[in-house]
């Protein structure tokens, strides 16, 4: 039996069902105090002064800080720019967005502690807003951080291969504009921290939804003036969801910690609603242009881009990576090697951008995958034509790409086949002909990404000029590491232990079914524990669940270890069994003489020696099974001098066929149908997979159509409900078929890569590229995103 | 997320209730709480005091009389879509409103004194003629809602009962909400010849078969709501 | 302060609170009752809804004092000692869940639906899930897992 590649209900399923997670506000400490914060009602203002007299007599108040006092408590947070923004935990000197917040106030309730909230006297000078991206790149506009000497923060231009020669020699040249509005990840559990200091010892212990990476602990107690050591982090072992934002709660960890410091008492802070929407983080707004070169055949010779990102208020780490992170595929699953990216990073009073499902690829292939139709258009091909003649081929793997990326592995042609079989491309297009007669606007759009997985820490280096980078003293980064670590306790049983930190994703159901196959083992003999605790857990500065990361990396050092303790019970085997280890194989719980079944022993009494009777272990061997392996990807290097850089680890492929309608009255998108193919290489559990296409899927159009964060010309903050920011529900999501091609990926010791961002990635541009065919008769072409019924209202109207 | 300390009174009957209201200049009365709990959590409502009637069981019930559907204050919505008394008209309407958790909950009174210029019931009670009997006098719904968040009830006044005559002819409520369950861009009542609609003005109004000129707002422009409230009109029309 | 007294889950529980406290910060840290969930606090996520004298009410929306004298069934009453609730075995077999935070409110309206709808059809099912958020699943495996519970639950 393998058990690779069932679908294996979830083991972490019975304590959610039944009421007994365990997430952040479920966490005990003694009597602990509650936080609110006090925020700044200005997008931009100087802060003359804070008073928290009146907030500190209220009743029930034990501590308070303010922003004020930061310099003289915490560093800024470090981010990987050149310039220094000085980002605090709370505003300073100056409130940089509507919610920025300014002071905190630590009392025995939440309701006491908004009570005394209301008692902070804030002095504010108002100042006039940078609110969009045309705003930050005005000069005539106010700066944000007068350091800085600009609203720009980051501006290179990067070249592979010869674009110039590449645009010169084009039969066409299609350009697009696409703006993109924020939204974000907001998942239904809020951010939450419980920090409990002990001054005697200075230890200071935080339970957070935090989900890595954990270069931000570093960055935290670094802010925090404390060593490393005396700051220990604790995960609940349920998070919320994340998808992604929950990176970005570690400014808020320094400030709860500095009141439980304060208060000589544990303190909690559970963020609200409101408070996550004006004030956590979101996807910079964006305005992209693509254009692409092209010969008559439709073949893309040539690729230039440029995108403006809005990070908000301040860099806050790991941004700006979202302008970063797809550098290694920003050809996307395209054979052009000609290449300009001119990447710009711009601040504005706008709440600090983050990780969002997808990180900053879906921005990309929604520019390529629009453009891309246009030119389809203009030379008369059919997009799924257009593609199949671009697409990398089956026999080009490993694929380096011009940006430094590497493919592992993949055959892209097939899985758009199968996503156009999937969705009944030619009937589907039969149907639209038949709508389009009858006076309907229907579309199908295509979109194709290819979905990076397990990053590279160094790539968010390239937005560092090659000179910094090269600079005596200066340190390269990169890496992509996890751990993970197999025993065999006294019964026979095997406890596979790994300090992911997941959200959902069912990662201790996938790992126990791949060490069962190691081991030769029922999954039901495989305990498995997924908590991170920076005090117990194995970690290094790229660990956590982000960027897809765990079945590539965290589920490759448990096989890893698992190798390790198989080798460890074959050799006591060998002892026992009398017998050559190269003899012997572990099969059913047992170890068995190859070709002789009947001189096997337990695995039972196998363990049993080596915990009971570790006397008559073979010599050199140590007491207990077990095995605790680091998995390093070699793959992960720093960028080079030219700006190149593996920036993930794997890389899978997306292919996406949407059918729409647009009601001519309402403007409304409803989904007719959506046809999924993917390739994650080998598939561990096809239901977790499965679901992690219809959440990232749902997620993507979301984005696309519906959720929006919205701002008036002076910054302030329009959508601070769920009444407002409108998340796709039960009753818009499509049914979406799925489709799976496994060319598992040579670079991974299971064969996966990741699948939790990958139809974020396409989605957007599938179901815009759908829009779009469905609005082509009427001459128009949205592109402003989401593409909400006023916006395209607005467009027909114009 | 915490709402304000306020005072908490539970009467048993309307007159005591009426005797807390009256004493207390900022207290509120709290029906469902479906919308002022919100409000209350927001710190967006900061009454020194709540008069929960709740407790109160005259203002609870559904019942005919004379071909007119009377409904007590506070009957919860969902017990009025549930009712084999309920027009169709009503019940329709009521299945566009918020979800069953919170109909379950909300009240048939609490949301025409809200008078949100979005919700379904207020455009219901105005194209049905509803009269709405309160403590101290008999209303007509034209004469009711004033504005946003504004209805002609005085300070002290509690609303009792609605008489929701039976719709003259045909009747249909059609909407546009861009989610289910969202409040509505517009909707659209029909009751006989009488039009009323929600969404585009900062009460619910009578349609007199003219051009409309409705209020934009955050997710609708106006000229887009005019777009789609004359074909809801038609809609309606066509029923 | 006042007096409230209330039956969760079948067990009286007596306490005195402040009027502003709602009924979910009750549950939890008055009752230590942490199956239900908060995520929005202004009714529109349906995370903490629980059954309020039967019927389904967002506990954030509710005050602990509105519920005096009354039941309240929370996502901890369903399962009857360690055998699932059908609606609960069903979002186990058909993977109705991710993350959980969304679920116990999602199992308590489901529970009440499935009483006045046995035999509903998808599109019910999807207009009742709307007054709940989901960020993980994009709800199809939801209303599979109720759709198998409603025909589980007419066995």
């Amino acid at each position: 039996m393998t058990w690779v590649g069932q679908p294996l209900p979830r083991r972490e399923d019975l304590p959610l069902l039944t009421g007994r997670g365990q997430f952040v506000d479920d966490v005990q400490v003694a009597n602990p105090l509650h936080v609110a914060f006090a925020r700044s009602p200005w997008a931009h203002a100087e802060i003359r002064s804070v008073d928290l007299a009146g907030a500190l007599a209220s009743p029930g108040v034990a501590a308070g800080i303010a922003g004020t006092e930061l310099p003289g408590l915490t560093e800024p947070f470090a981010a990987g720019i050149t310039h220094r923004l000085a980002y605090y935990a709370l505003a300073v000197d100056r409130a940089r967005y509507a919610g920025e917040p300014v002071a905190a106030i630590a009392a025995e309730s939440r309701y006491l502690a908004e009570d005394a909230v209301e008692l902070v006297l804030a002095d504010y000078e108002p100042l006039e807003a940078v609110v969009t991206v045309e705003d930050a790149l005005d000069p005539a506009k106010p700066l944000l951080h007068e350091q800085v000497g600009s609203n720009v923060v980051v501006d290179r231009t990067l070249r592979y291969g010869d674009p110039d020669a590449a645009f010169a020699r084009a039969d066409l040249v299609v350009e697009e504009t696409l703006r993109w509005e924020r939204y974000s990840s907001t998942p239904i559990e809020t951010y939450g921290i419980v920090a409990d200091y002990e001054p005697a010892s200075g230890l200071l212990t935080m339970w957070a939804n935090f989900m890595g990476p954990m270069t931000l602990l570093p960055v935290l107690a670094r802010s925090l003036r404390m060593p490393e050591e005396k700051l220990r982090v604790i995960v609940p072992k349920d998070i919320g969801g994340s998808f992604g934002i929950k990176s970005s709660l570690f400014p808020y960890m320094t400030v709860v910690a500095l009141l439980a410091m304060r208060a000589g008492r544990p303190v909690k802070w559970i963020e609200d609603r409101a408070e996550h929407l004006i004030g956590s983080s979101h996807q910079p707004d964006r305005v992209g242009t693509r254009e692409l070169a092209l010969t008559r055949d439709g073949e893309i010779i040539g690729l230039r881009a440029h995108v403006v990102d809005n990070l908000g208020a301040y860099v806050r780490a790991p941004e700006p990576a979202t302008t970063y992170r797809p550098l290694g595929n920003y050809v996307g699953p395209y054979r052009v090697r000609d290449v300009e990216l001119h990447l710009v990073d711009v601040v504005s009073n706008k709440v600090p951008t983050g990780p969002n499902r997808g990180y900053g690829c879906q921005q990309v292939y929604l520019e390529t995958e629009r453009t891309l139709d246009e030119a389809a258009v203009e030379l008369g091909f059919d997009p799924a034509e257009i593609r199949r003649r671009n697409l990398i081929q089956a026999d080009a793997f490993p694929y380096e790409t011009p940006t430094g990326g590497v493919y592992d592995s993949g055959d892209y042609p097939r899985v758009l086949e199968l996503a156009l079989e999937t969705a009944g491309y030619g009937e589907l297009r039969a149907l639209q002909a038949q709508a389009r007669a009858e006076g309907c606007l229907v579309g199908i759009g295509i979109g194709l990404a290819v979905d990076p997985s397990i990053s590279n820490m160094g790539y968010i280096t390239v937005a560092l000029p090659p000179e910094v980078r090269q600079a005596p003293g200066y340190n390269p980064k990169s890496g992509a590491a996890d751990w993970a670590q197999v025993r065999v306790n006294a019964s026979g049983k095997v406890v596979v232990t790994m300090g992911t930190a997941p959200q959902g994703q069912g990662h201790e159901t996938a790992v126990a079914q791949v060490i069962a196959d190691e081991l030769g083992l029922s999954p039901d003999d495989v305990a498995t524990v997924d908590a991170f605790d920076s005090h117990t857990s194995v970690w290094s500065v790229s660990s956590g669940s982000y960027s897809s990361r765990f079945s590539g990396i965290a589920a490759g050092a448990a096989r890893k270890a698992a190798g390790v303790v198989r080798r460890q019970i074959l050799e006591i085997g060998s002892t026992l069994l009398e017998a050559a280890v190269d003899d012997l194989e572990l099969v059913d719980g047992e170890v068995r003489v190859k070709g002789s079944p009947d001189r096997s022993v337990s695995l039972r009494r196998v363990a049993g020696v080596a915990h009971w009777d570790p006397h008559g272990l073979p010599e050199g061997t140590s007491a207990g099974i077990q095995a605790s392996e680091v998995l390093h990807v070699p793959t992960s290097a720093p960028p080079t001098h030219d700006d190149r850089v593996n920036s993930s680890h794997a890389y899978g492929f997306v292919a996406e066929v949407v059918a729409v309608e647009v009601d001519p009255l309402t403007w409304g998108v409803t989904i007719l149908s959506y046809a999924s193919a993917n390739d994650a290489g080998t598939i561990i559990n096809p239901k977790l997979v499965e679901g992690q296409t219809y959440g990232s899927a749902l997620h993507g159009l979301g984005g696309a159509l519906l959720e929006e964060f919205r701002w008036d010309e002076d910054g302030q903050f329009l959508t601070g409900t769920f009444a407002d920011y409108r998340c796709l529900t039960a009753a818009e999501a499509p049914r979406i078929a799925t489709a799976h091609v496994e060319t598992p990926s040579p670079f991974t010791p299971v064969g996966a890569k990741g699948c939790g961002e990958s139809s974020s990635e396409t989605a957007p541009a599938a179901v815009a590229n759908a829009v779009a065919d469905a609005l082509r008769p009427l001459g128009l072409k949205p592109t402003h995103l989401p593409l909400t019924p006023a916006r395209l209202w607005e467009l027909a109207r114009a | 997320m915490k709402p304000a300390p306020f005072e908490y009174f539970r009467p048993g009957s309307l007159d005591e209730a009426l005797a807390l209201l009256a004493e207390r200049e900022d207290a509120k009365p709290l029906a469902g709480g479906q919308s002022l709990v919100p409000m209350l959590n927001f710190r967006l409502a900061r009454p020194s005091a709540l008069v929960d009637l709740g407790a109160i069981e005259e203002l609870r019930g559904i019942r005919i009389e004379g071909g007119t559907l009377v409904v007590g204050a506070m009957t919860p919505q969902w017990e009025l879509e549930h009712s084999p008394h309920a027009f169709p008209l009503l019940r329709e309407a009521l299945g566009f409103v918020g979800h069953t958790a919170t109909r379950c909950r909300g009240t048939v009174g609490g949301s025409l004194v809200h008078a949100d210029p979005t919700a379904e019931l207020p455009v219901c009670a105005l194209a049905l003629g509803a009269e709405l009997v309160t403590s101290r006098r008999t209303l007509p719904a034209e004469r009711f809602f004033l504005s946003v968040f504004t209805t002609a009830l005085e300070p002290g006044e509690l609303l009792v009962e609605v008489h929701f005559p039976a719709p003259p002819g045909p009747s249909a409520f059609v909407e546009h909400a861009h989610r289910h369950g969202d409040f509505a861009v517009v909707c659209v009542a029909r009751a006989g010849d009488r039009i009323a609609l929600g969404g585009v003005a900062a009460t619910p109004v009578l349609w007199d078969g003219g051009e409309l000129e409705p209020v934009g707002d955050l997710f609708a422009p106006a000229d887009y709501k005019r777009e789609i409230a004359r074909a809801l009109i038609e809609r309606a029309r066509a029923a | 302060m006042i007096d409230v007294a209330v039956t969760v889950n079948g067990t009286r529980h007596e306490r005195r609170v402040e009027p502003r406290l709602l009924l979910s910060d009750f549950l939890r840290h008055e009752l230590s009752l942490y199956g239900t969930h908060v995520g929005c606090e202004h009714g529109v996520c349906g995370a903490c809804t629980v059954l309020l004298d039967g019927r389904p009410a967002r506990s954030c929306l509710t005050l602990a004092a509105q519920a005096d004298g009354r039941a309240i069934h929370t996502v901890e009453s369903l399962a009857d000692g360690g055998r699932l609730h059908p609606l609960q075995q069903a979002f186990h077999e058909h993977f109705g869940l991710q993350c959980g935070f969304c679920t116990p409110g999602i199992l308590i309206t489901a529970a009440f639906f499935l009483e006045q709808h046995p035999d509903p059809t998808e599109a019910e099912v999807r207009a009742e899930l709307a007054g709940h958020l989901c960020r993980c699943t994009g709800y199809a495996p939801i209303v599979d897992s109720i759709l198998a519970a409603a025909a589980a639950l007419r066995r």
